[in-house]
């Protein structure tokens, strides 16, 4: 409110609701944000849009107090903000709704409304408070379309209306700039589609809305302005209405030094694996994938591209035996994976399937193991190394030794923890224990995130050469040049289902970014 | 709890000057209470290691302690905590003396002992097993019910033994005495057999099981693809799914190896002194066996030399209280508690400080570029 008189006495534009300049925050050795400069209207619905681990969430951390930057300068309608804490944040009238929700699930809607503000309203019991709160909590959640049963549990409220109560529970607190940190990933569609009726309706009240997502279909349904984030910097600050999914897919993934890959035209041998119409609901049935389908032959790379978080982790952890479908199969040689079978990710592995994870670091090694270790997991039962029940350090050490040398592993010590290695030749470190074992079908998973150039050669290299040697290749990439530099097909996912498959002679960046947006 | 130390500081200078503290801060009580603390340190080494006797009473003690620091660091390298280590020993016990007291009127001496090692440690698997299976498909936290299955046990033990199992005109609850014969040799006897008199005490053939336990420990954790696969789950689940395992699988064996460990303890105490069932023959072993297995840094030679701390702690208490007017049973409590404490809750105090210091010498950690 004093916002709207302050403009009024001046009489001229009002300030921005937030304006943050040259704001530098640095983790260890990573700048996850470099030099940031943002400016939000007031009264609009700005997204931030970027890939995982483009520096998002940090950003908005240090705006909500969670982290102090190392430098740089925040306003908050036009005066400069010392953000030290959240209590800071909510007293400047910023508040967030997590992407994971803060509430007790125990307490009732209103008890977690007013928790921590239980004395607000000056009553003289819990019991006034909570009468009290009553009242200005209807007109609020009337004015802003937020109806929820105040006296229901948390805990028996859908996921869609809980994160009503957060944002009740922002604006309770006097809120009037709302950070909203991927606040779909949770939800179904219908429930997307509520909320996003729901921050129409505040920014029609003058509410200002920051908006955290990856999914670019939801920055063009909604926001007024957008900002793209790449790498720890800000890439560009466009007007939606001006702009385009495939504009943004390109800004977000962006352009990587080109490497040499060596790239040729290769045979292709026969079917290897078979998907067939393959869903995959989640917690809350949320779908995860849907009907998905595809050929997979001998001697092919087959890409997968799509902005993170379309399925395509769901798609590695199913085919590779981690997490059952729910409906659909796939068939690996003569065996089916379906619903009804009980395959594990070792079965998988029998069936001459290797899987380079995309999270390397909690599930393709284990970062306190020695090299050694790491170089023989999900292979432990190999008889090479230790005869029935026993194994073998030394049989290890050699095992490993071969690899490194063989995949020029750097430092070559055996010996070494897994932790000290550095990304790339921790990479290649994976990516040598799974080609090792000659496998027909290869899945993997972002090779080459967090790799330096060196190794991204080399890894490229070795890809071509498994797939000239007749593996079937899967490779699932956010990056859109290294699934052009190395497809021989490329299929794109959005929203959990595969918008097609596109030869390589047909692949632009300019038709894969359109079919990433969903738009096709 | 990741190090950048080397082993011989993380297990060799930590836990030294973890005890060096305790004994610091005891000794300062000591001097409040008036008493001079180095006569005081004198008399528990002497307690402990020195005065006729003492030395076997302290590696008796330092047997218990093995077994269930063992148990505890097996938990703990696939990342459960076994809080039932009392629950598990006593359930050995248990079964020892089932075992003995249905055969020993037919079955010879020798096969009983046999039969009974075994026994003792399947007791306690199952006792530790029951947990893992909750925590494994229920999500009851191994903490939460392992300390459950403590009172369980105890309860059932004093059902056993002041009811059925008791004494036929007994008033203590204690069941018969085991039949002559069945019971471990003690070093005395064995040394007097060879014709080397050594003092009387308590120590038994059970010491020299607890060392072959202990490398049994260092064999599975490092040296079998069980204890590997046992690793890998404790730093990350995910791994281990991936790699194939089944985590579930994995929280049950290791519970109920860990288990096993524990039941043995009761060997020394049940099979190697007692001769018969009694109550609480745990004493508080179960729980110490926590402090044993941090010091020890969850690894067999450690958890040797830091038994072996306990046990002396535990004989040279007793001296102190004995020969101090001024320092009581409780006193002697409190020392051991600090030395718990020091050694145990607070482990890695100085490891940060040392850290520092270690790395202004030796310049900044080795890895890769």
């Amino acid at each position: 409110m004093t916002i709207k008189t302050q403009h009024n006495a001046r009489g001229g534009t009002p300030p921005p609701a937030i304006a943050l300049s040259g704001i530098s925050k640095t983790f260890g050795a990573v700048r996850a944000n470099d030099d940031i400069a943002l400016t939000v209207t007031q009264g609009h619905i700005h997204g931030i849009v970027g890939e995982n681990g483009a520096g998002k969430s940090t950003l908005v951390s240090i705006l909500y107090g969670f982290y102090q930057a190392d430098r740089g300068k925040i306003e908050i309608n036009g005066a400069h903000a010392d953000i030290k804490t959240t209590a800071d944040a909510i007293k400047l009238g910023v508040g967030m709704v997590h992407q994971h929700f803060m509430l007790v699930p125990t307490f009732t809607v209103l008890e977690n409304i007013i928790l921590g503000h239980e004395h607000r309203k000056g009553g003289k019991t819990l019991d006034d408070e909570i009468a009290l709160a009553r009242e200005e909590l209807s007109s609020l959640a009337q004015q802003y379309g937020l109806e929820v049963d105040f006296d229901a549990l948390v805990a028996d409220l859908s996921v869609g209306l809980q994160q009503r109560v957060e944002i009740l529970k922002t604006l309770y607190r006097g809120a009037k700039i709302l950070i909203l940190d991927e606040p779909t990933g949770v939800l179904t569609p219908q429930e997307t589609d509520q909320l996003f009726e729901i921050l129409a309706t505040l920014r029609q009240q003058g509410v200002t809305v920051l908006l955290i997502t990856h999914k670019l279909r939801e920055i063009m349904a909604i926001t007024d302005d957008v900002s793209v984030m790449r790498g720890g910097k800000m890439v560009a600050h466009l007007v939606t209405k001006k702009t385009s999914p495939s504009e943004l897919a390109e800004l977000m993934v962006g352009r990587q030094v080109l490497i040499n890959a060596d790239f040729h035209e290769a045979e292709k041998g026969e079917v290897c694996l078979t998907v067939d119409n393959l869903t995959l609901t989640g917690d809350g049935g949320i779908p995860l994938l849907r009907g998905i389908s595809f050929d997979l032959r001998a001697g092919e790379i087959l890409g997968v591209a799509g902005v993170s978080g379309n399925g395509q982790s769901q798609l590695l952890e199913v085919l590779s035996g981690i997490t059952p479908p729910t409906t659909g199969a796939i068939k690996i040689g003569g065996q089916v994976i379906s619903p009804e079978s009980t395959t594990t990710p070792n079965d998988v592995k029998n069936m001459g399937l290797a899987h380079v994870p995309e999270d390397r670091h909690a599930m393709g090694m284990v970062l306190p193991f020695s090299a050694a270790e790491t170089s023989v997991l999900g292979y432990e039962d190999q008889p090479s190394l230790g005869s029935g029940f026993w194994f073998g350090p030394d049989q290890l050490e050699r095992h490993c030794g071969e690899l490194m040398q063989d995949y020029d592993i750097r430092p070559a010590d055996p010996s070494l923890k897994c932790n000290l290695f550095s990304g790339g030749n921790q990479q290649k470190l994976v990516l040598a224990r799974e080609m090792s074992a000659a496998p027909k079908i290869l899945l993997v998973g972002q090779p080459t995130r967090g790799v330096d150039i060196g190794a991204i050669e080399f890894i490229y290299q070795r890809l071509i050469a498994m797939r000239d040697q007749g593996c079937a290749i899967l490779l699932v990439s956010v990056e859109l040049d290294e699934i052009l530099t190395l497809s021989d097909r490329v299929m794109v996912m959005n929203n959990g289902a595969s918008m097609g498959i596109v030869d390589k002679r047909d692949a632009d960046a300019q038709s894969i970014g359109l079919m990433m947006a969903g738009v096709v | 709890m990741s190090t950048t130390l080397p082993r011989w500081i993380d297990i060799g200078v930590l836990p030294l000057l973890n005890i060096l503290a305790a004994f610091i801060v005891s000794g300062i009580i000591i001097a409040i209470i008036g008493e001079n603390p180095f006569t005081a340190l004198g008399v528990m080494l002497k307690g402990a290691f020195v005065y006729k006797g003492a030395l076997g009473y302290t590696l008796f003690y330092t047997t218990n302690f093995i077994f269930t620091g063992l148990a505890v660091a097996v938990a703990f390298h696939a990342t459960l905590f076994n809080i039932g280590g009392e629950g598990q020993a006593m359930m050995g016990g248990l079964g020892i003396g089932l075992l003995v007291l249905a055969l020993d009127a037919v079955v010879p001496a020798f096969l009983l002992i046999m039969l009974a090692i075994p026994v003792s440690a399947l007791m306690g698997a199952a006792w530790g097993a029951v947990p893992g299976y909750l925590q494994a498909k229920r999500g009851s936290h191994v903490v939460i019910t392992t300390i459950m299955f403590n009172f369980i046990a105890s309860s059932i033990m004093v059902w056993l033994l002041a009811g059925t199992l008791m004494e036929q005109g007994q008033m203590a609850p204690e069941t018969r005495d085991f039949a002559e014969g069945v019971g471990l040799f003690k070093f005395h006897e064995i040394a007097g057999m060879m014709g080397i008199k050594v003092a009387r005490s308590p120590l038994n053939l059970s010491f020299v099981i607890a060392l072959i336990a202990a490398f049994g420990v260092w064999v599975l954790i490092w040296r079998t693809r069980l204890g590997y696969v046992i690793r890998a789950t404790g730093h990350s689940e995910k791994a281990a799914v991936y790699a194939g395992h089944s985590p579930q699988r994995i929280i049950i064996i290791t519970m109920a190896i860990s288990g096993g460990l524990a039941g043995m303890m009761a060997l020394n105490e049940i099979l190697g002194v007692q001769h018969k069932l009694i109550l609480d023959f745990t004493s508080g072993f179960g729980f110490t066996g926590i402090a044993v297995a941090l010091m020890g840094r969850n690894h067999p030679v450690g958890i040797i030399f830091a038994s072996l701390l306990f046990g002396a702690l535990y004989q040279g208490g007793a001296e102190l209280d004995f020969e101090f007017q001024t320092i009581t049973r409780e006193m002697v409590l409190m020392i051991q508690g600090l030395i718990i404490l020091f050694s145990g809750a607070l482990v890695y105090m100085f490891n940060p400080m040392v850290e520092r210091l270690y790395h202004r010498i030796v310049g900044p950690e080795k890895g890769a570029a």
